[in-house]
């Protein structure tokens, strides 16, 4: 009972309902029973009672015809396979590689559960013979004496001289056929994962004589994207046998629906040893799949620009107000986007000291308050220094620059000049699949949120009364002014906003980028380029700017390197300055001249 | 007419600062050469390698004062054809060591064999003549200057857009620079010189010598520039900064004007970075590095932009201040560097002596006014429109 209890899953009986055909049922039974039939011969009395016990609810009348058949075929098969697991692993050493790849096969095809691991530890080499006893181990430690344990029952043997104890030797070939080996035991496996994986493995390295072994797997399997890889095994295993046309061209169309890079390869190893008939198939299908990739890597790159642009969107889009509304240069935006990131540090660090629950949402607390200290040290910065300066931009563009030093040295000062851990929450890491790009989680939530602070931007300018006001001391400050709108205070809540915006921005970027205090000098360039390419005094132009400076790096960047990529975007930025001086959206009518 | 265009340019102030600038030239080195260590009135040698790095500074800050402090062209680029100017006297400096490089190559610099070039490249030829390396300090950044003017000030790229794409093409050119395929060797840059026209760099009569160097080129920029300032065309780059459409309307082409003031910038900062190089010993790219422009204009803005004198003062205070803090207290360098830009654009607009130009130009006005019996009479005063008045609720917006 205990040799079978783990090859009798009872998954594999309840996944297959009372509502299941006769038919089917035997066949499942038939795929145990050939692989169980060997070890069962001492237990053969015990293990009819199995069912009984495994399948409550089936019954009598099927109950007994599966029995029947499961008996019958155990007889058949026993007197060719009439080896004992034991003795086979005592095999194991002795005899040229192939013979033994044969005692490896014949291991396999007992379905034994300790097998797998024992085969494993086989091919990672740390399979050992006692000569004494010719017992095989596992062994541990190192010098004169090691521990041993039984390699099949997994017994402590205890100390033995080390140089009693003899390394089974594999090469290549046997660490193929081992591979192949545990692929099949796992291939039934109840759980589907180790299914998934154990079909993998077969789909690295096809072999023609599994085809059988896969079809079986293929017959029961429920679980769908098993279903898909075992297929593609199969179909793998399929072009590189000798099939006929039909079946090969049928496999062909199967590999194409896979459509990556491994596909390609596998269609092309097929054609150099293909026939001449089906070699019009192949190369069918390896344009084919030749026409998916290109489609992928320009749907990939596309992504990979858009999530640039994401974040470049969101570290311009409060430069983009305070130039726009004030027209002023803010050197230290990047300095507020530093901010920002060390908030959501401190945030991060407070909540792991006094709510250890709240962890995953560290951000959602860690938004505001960038927004609130970095939207405060804003307000500050254009009360103390800014408003002094109006209608010198060149000269502010100075005193903000002295002031992003200030900032960078005091955070240096406080928090130090290495790089600060920002822990990514759990649902920001990882990556998913979309039609076969890879998209990782943390880039996909920047980007929804860069386009949820564009909206929220947007409500603001469009829908509040400071929007109003905002908009109004853009197009013409001084009839703004006599219309009774206060704007030094929309100068500050201008500035107070692009700034916490910034800050906002920080926190999405502690989740890609190294929290130093040299974070906001990579960006500040960039999100001038964008600024100016896009036009002042206009969302849509910062968003359109932004974006399309990011898909233009990524598609620049496979031709020309990623330095070469971006010398060619600022070349470029600087010879459209010279064609639109105001940017894409450039503001129309007086404004322009203020 | 050459010789009037220079006379023009005398006055009491440039004699002061060319006779003290040839009077350092001679004494700085006698005083380090022909006196014995460790007498009290000797000049170290540290010290001579410090100031001409100084001086090197300073007439960087002078041809950004040319664009910034008389035409209104804040450039934030100015250090691109400093560095540019340095890789060219870089490239002779390479190509003086010859055979006596690491890997002991005749043709090729230390850097291409050990990126296994073959042959030195095309824009590489030609650095073995000294003047033909001069000739490139000043051709190349003047060529680049000329082409990026060109193409800007045509298309009326002005105030804010200006700085920010003149601090773009910096900040390409230190990431092309930083690729190790552009054959200025990468990241390290330009280094281990051997020999300067067959002196030793390290010498300290070598070193006398390129201080001495510094000081006649400082003095030569300053009438140069003083000579363009009180000219017509002076005239008229002021009028350009203060109101350029104006200046349009009148007939005048200020895009010409600008090129004209950008190039001759362009080529005193580059003889600047070539002055510079063999008395630091090293040219890399973070010489382009957009900070450091930056940091150029706080030295003009300082010592006081819109007087050429200010420039040359602004960037040795400020170098020797940093020197100083860095050493004495590294960590609050930074502090102070911010605390002057933030300090000087709030509460000394004009710089230090344009401050203390203002004061004495006061005190002269008022000698004046209490000298005549009659007080002045009670015209009208007409202020120009967007002045003073303005300030608070409105913004005045003169032309930058």
């Amino acid at each position: 009972m205990l040799y079978v209890a783990p090859l009798w899953p009872a998954g594999h009986l309840s996944r297959k309902g009372g509502d299941h055909s006769f038919l089917c049922r035997i066949r499942t039974i038939t795929v145990l029973a050939k692989r169980t039939a060997c070890l069962i011969s001492p237990l053969a009395g015990e293990m009819a009672g199995r069912p009984e016990g495994g399948a409550k609810e089936r019954s009598p009348m099927s109950l007994f015809a599966g029995l029947l058949a499961f008996i019958l075929l155990a007889l058949a098969i026993l007197p060719a396979h009439a080896q004992s697991v034991e003795d086979l692993v005592r095999q194991l050493p002795d005899g040229s590689f192939s013979d033994r790849g044969r005692v490896v096969q014949a291991l396999a095809a007992t379905g034994d559960a300790r097998i797998a691991p024992l085969l494993e530890s086989l091919a990672a080499g740390d399979l050992n013979v006692i000569e004494e006893t010719g017992r095989i181990v596992t062994t541990s430690g190192r010098g004169d004496t090691v521990t041993a344990t039984d390699a099949l029952t997994g017994e402590e043997i205890g100390e033995v001289a080390s140089a009693g104890v003899e390394r089974i030797r594999v090469n290549n070939s046997l660490r193929r056929a081992v591979r192949t080996a545990v692929g099949q035991l796992t291939l039934m496996s109840p759980d589907a994962g180790t299914r998934m994986s154990a079909a993998r493995a077969m789909f690295q390295a096809a072999n023609p004589d599994n085809v059988e072994l896969l079809d079986e797997a293929i017959a029961q399997e429920e679980n769908p994207a098993v279903l898909q890889i075992m297929q593609e095994a199969r179909a793998v295993a399929i072009l590189r046998s000798d099939a006929e046309p039909a079946a090969f061209a049928e496999a062909v169309d199967v590999i194409v629906a896979r459509g990556d890079r491994q596909a390609l390869g596998i269609l092309q190893a097929a054609l150099s040893s293909a026939d001449a008939d089906v070699t019009p198939t192949i190369d069918a299908g390896i344009s084919a799949i030749q026409r998916h990739l290109q489609l992928l890597d320009v749907g990939q790159n596309v992504w990979y620009g858009i999530s640039l642009g994401a974040v470049l969107l969101l570290a311009a889009i409060g430069l983009a107000i305070t130039f726009g509304v004030m027209g002023v240069i803010n050197m230290a935006h990047g300095e507020m986007v530093m901010l920002g990131a060390y908030t959501t540090f401190v945030v991060q660090n407070m909540i792991r000291a006094s709510f250890p629950e709240l962890f995953a949402w560290s951000l959602a607390f860690a938004l505001p308050a960038a927004f609130l200290v970095t939207g405060l040290i804003g307000i500050a910065i254009e009360r103390g220094v800014i408003r002094w300066l109006y209608g010198r931009p060149l000269e502010t563009l100075l005193a903000t620059w002295g002031l992003s030093l200030i900032i960078q040295q005091a955070v240096r000062t406080t928090f130090g000049a290495s790089n600060r851990e920002v822990s990514n929450p759990f649902w920001m890491s990882g990556t998913f699949d979309f039609y076969g790009i890879a998209i990782t989680w943390n880039r996909f939530w920047i980007v929804i949120f860069a386009l949820v602070v564009f909206a929220g931007l947007l409500f603001v300018l469009k829908r509040t009364s400071l929007g109003l006001q905002m908009r109004a001391v853009t197009q013409n400050r001084r009839m703004a002014s006599s219309m009774g709108i206060r704007t030094p205070w929309v100068d500050a809540m201008t500035f107070g906003l692009g700034s916490g915006i910034a800050g906002l921005a920080g926190v999405a970027l502690s989740q890609i980028d190294n929290v130093s205090p040299n974070l906001g000098q990579g960006y500040i360039i960039d999100s001038f380029m964008v600024v100016v390419f896009g036009g002042v005094g206009n969302l849509w132009g910062t968003l359109v700017g932004a974006m399309t400076l990011g898909v233009l790096n990524k598609f620049l960047e496979p031709y020309a390197g990623a330095v070469l990529a971006k010398i060619f975007i600022l070349v470029f930025i600087i010879l459209f300055i010279q064609k639109r001086p105001r940017g894409l959206f450039a503001l129309k009518g007086r404004a322009v001249d203020a | 007419m050459i010789t009037a265009f220079f006379y023009r340019a005398l006055g009491a102030k440039l004699y002061w600062v060319v006779g003290l600038l040839l009077a350092a030239a001679i004494l700085i080195p006698a005083s380090n050469l022909l006196l014995p260590v460790g007498h009290t009135l000797r000049v170290p040698n540290y010290a001579v390698a410090l100031m001409g790095k100084y001086l090197t500074y300073a007439m960087l800050a002078l041809a950004l004062d040319l664009v910034w402090g008389y035409v209104g062209i804040l450039s934030l680029g100015h250090g691109a054809f400093f560095a540019l100017g340095g890789y060219a006297m870089g490239m002779y400096l390479m190509r003086q060591i010859g055979s006596r490089g690491v890997y002991g190559n005749p043709d090729l610099p230390d850097f291409m064999v050990f990126l296994n070039w073959q042959e030195l490249p095309w824009y590489w030829w030609g650095f073995d003549n000294f003047w033909f390396a001069m000739m490139m300090v000043m051709v190349v950044p003047g060529l680049l200057a000329f082409a990026f003017g060109w193409f800007a000030f045509r298309s009326r790229v002005t105030g804010v857009y200006l700085s920010i794409i003149t601090q773009a093409m910096t900040f390409a050119l230190m990431l092309a620079f930083f690729r190790n395929d552009m054959g200025f060797g990468g990241n390290n840059g330009l280094t281990d010189f051997r020999e300067i026209l067959g002196f030793s760099v390290q010498a300290p009569a070598t070193r006398a010598g390129l201080f001495a160097a510094t000081c006649v080129a400082l003095a030569v920029s300053f009438v140069v520039c003083s000579a363009i300032t009180k000219s017509k065309l002076g005239k008229i780059m002021i009028s350009v900064r203060d109101a350029e459409s104006r200046t349009r309307f009148i007939g005048y082409r200020p895009e010409y004007v600008k090129l004209f003031a950008f190039v001759v910038s362009a080529i005193i900062a580059g003889i600047a970075g070539a002055l510079y190089v063999p008395q630091v010993g090293i040219i890399n790219p973070g010489e382009f590095a957009p900070a450091n422009s930056i940091e150029v204009v706080v030295w003009t803005a300082i010592g006081g932009r819109g007087t050429l004198v200010g420039p040359i003062i602004g960037a040795i205070l400020v170098n020797y201040a940093k020197t100083w803090f860095t050493a004495a207290y590294p960590e609050l360098w930074l502090f102070a560097l911010g605390g002057l830009f933030v300090a000087v654009t709030l509460f000394l607009p004009k710089g230090i002596v344009g401050t203390i130009g203002d004061y004495f130009a006061g005190r002269r006005e008022r000698k004046l006014v209490e000298a005549s019996d009659t007080p002045p009479p009670d015209l009208p005063v007409m202020r120009p429109q967007n002045a003073e008045s303005y300030r608070g609720e409105t913004r005045p917006q003169p032309a930058e």
